[in-house]
């Protein structure tokens, strides 16, 4: 293994390229080679940090210093003082307090604002992404090499007594799934991860593929043991060129590193990953849909039962996770189930990768505890709304619910939000200001369902349509009032009698726009006026 | 099936058909290869005529009507050409509400076509798209593969013209 007497990180996410991340690395590569430390200083790209103001950020490590806005013009400063002659650079540092702790938990490598907790994302950007001996020196590859040692179901039982619950969306537990794949009968079975992050406002999936690719890898090989499983599909949206360069590297690192393949580093266990690029269909996130799709198909959900869990892939028995389920996987095998169940609820423990968007100060991604309100969250992360006053957040991209503002004080994890008849959904939060018009927001997210609607159920394709003709007349001042009855019928009638996920919750918009905003609905349709001046109300 | 605006079909180009051939061999034997086909054909080629799904269907033995019906199910796959640069509007919610639909009109606007459509002298093409997933960078307009995130109306414009401006200088 190679070692480097420097490691110089450098962000290079969307919000950092935008800033020129690109041409700093290109010249930290030139700097380093014009003093002559190639051999001693290793140079990596990681995710954005949440601190936007000083991107482009770079870190160097051993002494863990934070330089940042770093300019191109300023490399060459920075590679002579600091790591040719070992002094810090205190003029480009970063000095404001408070963006230094929006960072500090990459430089502490624990979480320091306020109730911040990371398990799935703890090394995305602390580690080096391209490498699997960084991976390998923060506690890498140790879960499998103790999964390895246990017996299949005593894995399978760790799972389950963690109470994970998958992070996808709906909320079922990850154990009683394994133990599924696991009892199916058959030889062949296979293991999926879903990473097809179609959600509208959803990017977490991509940092955790981008910031630690191999502790995937880590999670489906221990998930093959359990399972009785030896091959895997990597499924990445098409849009993710980044994370899928990522991932792919980093099967090339471990397939050379004996970490895939035939018989895994000796312990007679033989599995390996394939990766399938989407091609941009929102319903493919649909376990089934995605199937379809690897088997080469149109992205059409399949009627269920037969669950995936016994007649999956090519019709063989199928385990499919999600990317944030499966990076909560190696932090519980390696720190055990007790120790997973005292954070969260109850009933949803552990943590929850969110990103928050919208009216508010601050945007960007985040892992909590679940259990928080949405009122920590707008205040503590997403530093106050930017205008106006809280209305409402849509979670979950699209398939999610539209929270009112008198939910603000929920605690969010699946139950109690199940049990006021919203859904937690896959991890977006837009917050919406006042100055947004529910109908108009409403007939946005039909609009995105009638185009994705796969067209295979009626409930869906017409229900979807139907629903945005309504929601248009309404917006555009021709709304009556049996309109309001035909949105409640098409809702029930979409959640009822859809065929999967997509027609299922459709309908769950109109919902809670019926049940908490009825008010600004009938303003539209009997005053004829829209209370936010958003809507064209056919003027 | 559409008619190509293409003067050759890429299938009858000397100069194309062999990468055609040769993605195909590539991943005949492969289980679900149609995907993996069209996903590099629609990459290297860059738009999938009639003549070539045709073709995608004779080679691995499989109906014309099946290979068309991925083609128009995955947004990704295009059957007429695009222009040489592709301005996308990302109209995920976060962009939505971040005002997304301003930088279409001035597209409209200075462009004089409506999203889905290509400039006359094929320079440019419109599109709108899924979320990009830099929904913390909202609204978005990806030029060209590059994502431009935070964008206002003003600096939308320079983006387009610059575009032109590159264009015209080479």
């Amino acid at each position: 293994m190679k070692k480097y007497r420097s490691m110089v990180l450098i962000s290079s996410g969307e919000s950092s390229k935008s800033k020129g991340s690109d041409a700093v690395v290109d010249a930290f590569h030139q700097a380093i080679e014009k003093y002559d430390l190639g051999a001693e200083v290793c140079v990596t790209t990681i995710p954005d940090s949440s601190s936007v103001k000083n991107q482009p950020l770079v870190i160097v490590y051993p002494e863990a210093v934070a330089y940042g806005p770093v300019l191109e013009e300023n490399v060459d400063f920075l590679v002579s003082e600091h790591l040719y002659k070992g002094r810090v650079a205190e003029a480009l540092r970063v000095s404001d307090p408070f963006e230094m702790k929006r960072i500090s938990w990459l430089l502490q490598r624990t979480g320091t604002m306020p109730a911040e907790n990371r398990i799935v994302l703890e090394y995305v950007g602390v580690i080096d992404p391209t490498s699997i001996n960084d991976f390998l020196t923060h506690d890498g590859g140790q879960a499998f090499a103790a999964a390895v040692e246990m017996k299949p179901q005593k894995i399978i039982d760790i799972i389950k007594k963690s109470g994970l619950r998958g992070r996808g969306g709906a909320g079922f537990p990850t154990g009683v799934k394994w133990q599924a794949v696991r009892d199916a009968p058959g030889d062949k079975k296979y293991i999926i991860c879903n990473a097809d992050e179609s959600e509208p406002g959803t990017f977490k999936d991509r940092v955790i593929l981008e910031g630690n690719p191999f502790s995937m890898i880590e999670a489906m090989l221990i998930a093959g043991y359990a399972c009785g499983a030896d091959e895997g599909y990597i499924y990445i949206r098409g849009e993710y060129l980044d994370a899928l360069e990522k991932i792919s590297n980093a099967l090339r690192a471990a397939r050379e590193f004996g970490g895939l393949g035939k018989n895994i580093l000796n312990t007679g266990f033989n599995f390996d990953i394939h990766v399938h690029s989407g091609a941009g269909a929102y319903i493919c996130g649909e376990e089934t849909a995605l199937l379809e799709s690897i088997e080469g198909k149109r992205g059409e959900p399949r009627p269920k039962p037969p669950y995936p869990t016994t007649r999956g892939l090519w019709g063989k028995p199928t385990l499919i996770n999600n990317v944030e389920t499966l990076g909560n996987i190696p932090p519980i095998i390696h720190n055990g189930a007790d120790w997973f169940r005292a954070q969260g609820t109850p009933s949803s423990p552990g943590t929850k990768v969110y990103t928050i968007l919208g009216n508010v100060n601050k945007t960007g991604l985040m892992e909590v505890p679940m259990g928080i309100t949405l009122r920590e969250v707008i205040g503590i992360y997403g530093k106050g709304m930017k205008s106006g006053t809280f209305k409402f957040a849509q979670t979950g991209g699209s398939s999610g619910s539209i929270i009112p503002a008198i939910l603000q004080d929920t605690p969010m994890d699946f139950d109690s939000y199940r049990n006021v008849g919203v859904a937690l959904g896959s991890g977006a939060l837009l917050i919406c200001d006042d100055s947004n018009c529910i109908v108009d927001c409403v007939r946005v997210l039909m609009r995105f369902f009638k185009v994705e609607s796969c067209g295979k159920c009626v409930p869906c394709r017409i229900g979807t349509e139907q629903a945005l003709d309504i929601m248009t007349a309404i917006s555009e001042g021709r709304g009556t009032m049996e309109h309001l009855a035909q949105l409640e019928w098409l809702s029930h009638g979409m959640e009822e009698f859809s065929n999967c996920g997509l027609g299922q919750t459709a309908g769950s918009p109109i919902k809670n726009m019926l049940d908490h905003f009825r008010a600004e609905v009938e303003a539209h349709i009997k005053l004829g006026v829209c209370p936010a001046g958003v809507c064209s109300m056919g003027k | 099936m559409t008619s190509t605006t293409q003067p050759i079909d890429p299938l009858y180009n000397p100069k194309l058909r062999p990468i055609i051939d040769k993605i195909i061999e590539d991943n005949i034997d492969l289980d679900g290869g149609l995907m993996v086909v069209l996903n590099n054909l629609q990459s290297k080629i860059g738009f999938l005529s009639a003549p070539m799904q045709e073709y995608v269907a004779e080679c691995l033995s499989i109906p014309v009507s099946k290979v068309h019906g991925v083609v128009s199910f995955y947004s990704f796959f295009t059957t007429v050409p695009r222009g040489k640069h592709v301005i996308k509007f990302c109209i995920g919610t976060a962009c939505y509400v971040g005002g997304i639909t301003q930088m279409v009109d001035k597209a409209k606007q200075m462009l004089g076509i409506e999203p889905g459509q290509t400039t006359s002298d094929g320079m440019i093409t419109l599109e709108v798209c899924r979320c990009v997933g830099a929904c913390s960078q909202a609204p978005v307009v990806v030029v060209d593969e590059v994502n431009n995130g935070r964008m206002k109306p003003a600096k939308f414009t320079k983006v387009i013209e610059k575009v032109l401006n590159d264009e015209a200088a080479a």
